[in-house]
C-alpha cells in the first residue's frame, strides 16, 4: 500500500471514528466546546503517530508475550510528556482538556493502530498511518464540537456567534439546546455522521 | 535471537522502563519551572480577578509580569489566628484607599478538587467579587463555575442575613428567587458542581466567623455612631440657626 494511501484512508473510508467505532469515550467528553477539541485532536495525533513509529522501530525486539504491555508503555510516555508540554506551554487549554489528556492512553485507536499496523510495518509508513488515524478522529471531534458548541452555546472558539437579540431572555424567539451540550449529544451527532457516511459508501453496509 | 525467553523477556522490560523514566524525569525537571510559574500566576490572576483588577490581563502583551506587577501594587498576603489554625487572608488596597478582604476557597467538586476567591467590602457582610476555578470539572457543565457570567452573579451579595446571623450565599438550582441576597444560579447541567461551590462557600467563609462577625459589629457600630453623630450635627445646626433668627 503506497503512502498516500496510507494517509488518505484513515481521513474518511476507513475513519477511525465513524468506520472503525473507535475512541468514541473521549469523542462525547471532549466536544462540548470547539478549542479543547481542537487542542485534544492536535494531541492524539502526535500520539498516534510516533506511538506507531517508535513500535515500529523496535518492533522486533518486542518480546512477543510482554508485547502490549510494552505498546502500553510507549503510549503512556507520549502522552505524559504532551501533558507535560501543554501544562509548561499551552496552560489554559490543558486545564481544560484536564483528566482527558492522561486519558489519551486508553483511547483504543492508538492501541488498535499499533497492533493492527506498527507492528507488522516499517516506520516511516506507521508514523503516516499513526497520523492520519489521529487526524480521522480529530476531523470528527472537531465537527462535534462545531455542532455542540454553536448549537449548545451560541459560541464558536469562546466568541459569541448567535446574535444576542435573538435569545428569549433578550426578547427574541431563540434558547440554546441544552441537550446538546450533554454527553448523549455527541453519540447522536456521531451516529448521525455514520448513517451519512454510510449512505456516501455503500460497500460498508453488512451484507444480510 | 530468540525473543521469548524468560531471561530475555525481563531484562527487555527492565531496560525499557529504565529509559522511558530517565525521559520523563529529564522531561520533567526542564520543564518544571515554567509549570510553576503558570500555576504562580494563575493563582495572582485569580486573586486580582476577585477584586476585579488586572481583568485585561489576557488581552496584555507580556501577561505575566503585568499580573506580578499588578498583585504586588494592590495586594498584601495576611493572615489571621482564629483559634489554633493561621488562617490566610489577603488584603486589597485599591487607589482610592478602599480596602476589601479576599479569602481563598477550597472545596469538592464532582471529579476534583474546586477552588475560588471571595472579596469583601469593609463592611465584612457585602460580596465584591469572586472568582472560582476547578480541576476536572466536566467543560461544558461544571467547568462553566469559571466563567464572569457564574461568579458575577455573587456580587453585592451578602453573607450576614439581616438579624448578624451567618448565612453565606447559596446556588440555587432552578433560578435564584430574583432580589434575594443570598441566592445565585446554579448552572444547568452542572448542579454538584454548583452545590460544591455553595458548600465550599458556607465552610471557608465560616472559619473567618469570628473575625467577620467582630468587625462587622464594629462597622455596624461605626455606621451608627457616624448616624448619630450626623443627627447631633444637624441637630446643633438647627440651634444655631435658630438662634440666629431669634438674634436677627
Amino acid at each position: 500500500m503506497s503512502n498516500k494511501k496510507i494517509f488518505i484512508e484513515p481521513l474518511f473510508k476507513n475513519n477511525p471514528v465513524t468506520v472503525l467505532v473507535l475512541g468514541i469515550c473521549s469523542a462525547l467528553a471532549v466536544t462540548v466546546k470547539l478549542e479543547p477539541a481542537l487542542v485534544m485532536a492536535l494531541s492524539v495525533t502526535v500520539v498516534t503517530g510516533f506511538s506507531g513509529m517508535i513500535v515500529s522501530l523496535i518492533r522486533n525486539t518486542i518480546p512477543n508475550r510482554i508485547r502490549i504491555i510494552v505498546q502500553l508503555v510507549v503510549v503512556a510516555m507520549l502522552v505524559i510528556l504532551v501533558d507535560q508540554l501543554l501544562k509548561a506551554y499551552a496552560y489554559e487549554v490543558s486545564k481544560q482538556l484536564s483528566v482527558f489528556v492522561g486519558l489519551i492512553i486508553t483511547n483504543c485507536i492508538i492501541m488498535g493502530r499499533i497492533e493492527a499496523f506498527a507492528l507488522a510495518n516499517k516506520p516511516i509508513p506507521s508514523l503516516i498511518d499513526g497520523l492520519a488515524n489521529g487526524l480521522g478522529y480529530g476531523i470528527i471531534l472537531v465537527v462535534v464540537a462545531f455542532f455542540r458548541e454553536l448549537l449548545g452555546s451560541g459560541t464558536l472558539m469562546g466568541y459569541q456567534i448567535i446574535p444576542n437579540a435573538i435569545y428569549i431572555k433578550n426578547g427574541g424567539f431563540y434558547e440554546n439546546n441544552g441537550l446538546l451540550i450533554l454527553p448523549p449529544a455527541a453519540l447522536i451527532l456521531v451516529g448521525l455522521f455514520i448513517w451519512v457516511q454510510r449512505s456516501i459508501s455503500k460497500e460498508l453496509i453488512e451484507k444480510k | 535471537m530468540d525473543t521469548n525467553k524468560n531471561l530475555y523477556t525481563i531484562l527487555y522490560a527492565t531496560g525499557m522502563v529504565v529509559v522511558v523514566a530517565v525521559v520523563l524525569a529529564f522531561a520533567s525537571s526542564l520543564l518544571k519551572e515554567r509549570q510553576q510559574r503558570n500555576v504562580e500566576i494563575e493563582r495572582k490572576q485569580m486573586i486580582l480577578r476577585s477584586v476585579h483588577l488586572a481583568a485585561d490581563a489576557n488581552t496584555v502583551k507580556d501577561k505575566d509580569s503585568y499580573v506580578e506587577q499588578e498583585y504586588a501594587k494592590f495586594i498584601t498576603d495576611s493572615s489571621i489566628t482564629e483559634g489554633e489554625k493561621q488562617l490566610t487572608l489577603y488584603i486589597c488596597k485599591i487607589e482610592s484607599g478602599e480596602r476589601f478582604y479576599i479569602i481563598p476557597l477550597h472545596g469538592v467538586g464532582l471529579w476534583g478538587p474546586v477552588w475560588g476567591y471571595i472579596s469583601l467590602k469593609n463592611d465584612f457582610n457585602s460580596v465584591y467579587g469572586a472568582t472560582f476555578d476547578h480541576k476536572s470539572e466536566t467543560p461544558g457543565l461544571g467547568a462553566e463555575i469559571t466563567t464572569n457570567e457564574f461568579s458575577g452573579q455573587f456580587e453585592n451579595k451578602r453573607i450576614f442575613d439581616d438579624k448578624g446571623e451567618y448565612v453565606s450565599v447559596k446556588v440555587v438550582k432552578g433560578g435564584a428567587i430574583e432580589g434575594d441576597y443570598h441566592q445565585v444560579d446554579a448552572i444547568s447541567g452542572g448542579t454538584i458542581t454548583s452545590k460544591a461551590v455553595e458548600d465550599m462557600l458556607f465552610k471557608n467563609i465560616r472559619e473567618y466567623m469570628n473575625f467577620f462577625s467582630e468587625n462587622l459589629k464594629a462597622a455596624q457600630e461605626r455606621a451608627q455612631e457616624k448616624a448619630r453623630a450626623d443627627e447631633q450635627a444637624a441637630l446643633e445646626a438647627a440651634i444655631i440657626n435658630n438662634r440666629e433668627n431669634l438674634v436677627r
